[in-house]
């Protein structure tokens, strides 16, 4: 059977992607938006296994939340990302100037 | 190599795979479509972890709704994708000493904590295990305040990207008044005209 390093080797593979597609994409924050998603997937996929693997469902209880504050971080940052095109008519993350940050 | 074995495998090099061909892609579209995939190969595993219930939730909610979300405005936002890849290898080295530096140290503790020891492989559930029935029963009784919580912030959600979104009303669009409607008088939507009865006309004419 499998153990329980390989299922979290892959989320750890899964999160490392997700960081690098936060730092190699400075210019279009859609691809930023589903660098997150990676990342939530990858630390869900941890929680399922350490709860298969521990007997304890409430690390499911907890991706379930997860998943319910990341649908609506997407849907607010989708929302977001709308109001930034039309009144810039670009998305790039470095002309987000605005604030001097 | 037992069947789990092989499915476990061949489902993980397609989930890297597809996930390093969506920070990767040039078109925003196909980025979607990967990540759709990956979001698929994740819920093999997670079937593989008999979370079935969650599983099932990640191919209907996150793949049917939020992902097509995406879509929806990927393809809404007329982008220049070509010019938003300048500057893709001047961070490359950054991320490969960041992503290495990240792995190590997981591995490190994989190695020393996570021994196959430490964390037996379980041993199936029986046929008629539910997981939906364990999840209901600690979502309904012990976490059913952050349950409704969680609602609670989906309705906030909802909201707020309805009023960020929303341009207000615009002159030309047609939208309906309930003041208007219950002020109506008679004489604004009844008229009445008096005409002759047909047959007595064709009489009158003759």
């Amino acid at each position: 059977m499998i153990a329980l390093s390989d299922f979290l080797v892959v989320s750890a593979l899964l999160f490392v992607i997700g960081l690098a597609g936060i730092i190699i994409n400075r210019k279009n924050i859609i691809t930023l938006l589903m660098s997150i998603e990676l990342i939530l997937l990858a630390v869900n996929t941890n929680f399922i296994a350490f709860s298969r693997y521990l007997d304890d469902a409430t690390g499911q209880v907890f991706v379930f939340f997860i998943l319910t504050v990341a649908a609506a971080e997407a849907a607010i940052g989708l929302a977001i990302l709308l109001l930034v095109f039309r009144n810039r008519r670009s998305i790039e993350v470095e002309k987000l100037d605005s604030l001097q940050g | 190599m037992t069947t789990v074995q092989f499915i476990f495998y061949a489902c993980s090099v397609m989930l890297i795979g597809s996930a390093l061909t969506v920070i990767t892609a040039k078109n925003s579209v196909k980025a979607v479509m990967f990540l759709i995939l990956s979001f698929f190969f994740a819920a093999c595993i997670w079937m593989i972890l008999e979370a079935e219930f969650l599983a099932i939730l990640l191919v209907l909610v996150y793949i049917g709704a939020v992902m097509v979300l995406f879509l929806f405005v990927v393809m809404m936002l007329d982008v220049d994708f070509a010019e938003l890849r300048q500057g893709f290898t001047r961070y490359l080295p950054i991320a490969v000493l960041m992503s290495g530096i990240l792995l190590y140290i997981l591995f490190q503790v994989f190695d020393s904590a996570l021994t196959p020891e430490a964390f037996p492989i379980p041993e199936a559930r029986p046929a008629d295990y539910s997981s939906v029935k364990e999840l209901g029963m600690l979502l309904y009784t012990k976490y059913f305040y952050a349950f409704e919580l969680a609602a609670l912030i989906l309705m906030v959600a909802m909201i707020s990207a309805i009023s960020l979104a929303f341009r207000g009303k615009r002159e030309g669009t047609k939208t309906q008044s309930v003041r208007k409607q219950v002020q109506v008088k008679k004489e604004q939507r009844l008229k009445i005209i008096s005409m002759p009865a047909e047959g007595t006309n064709k009489e009158g004419e003759e």
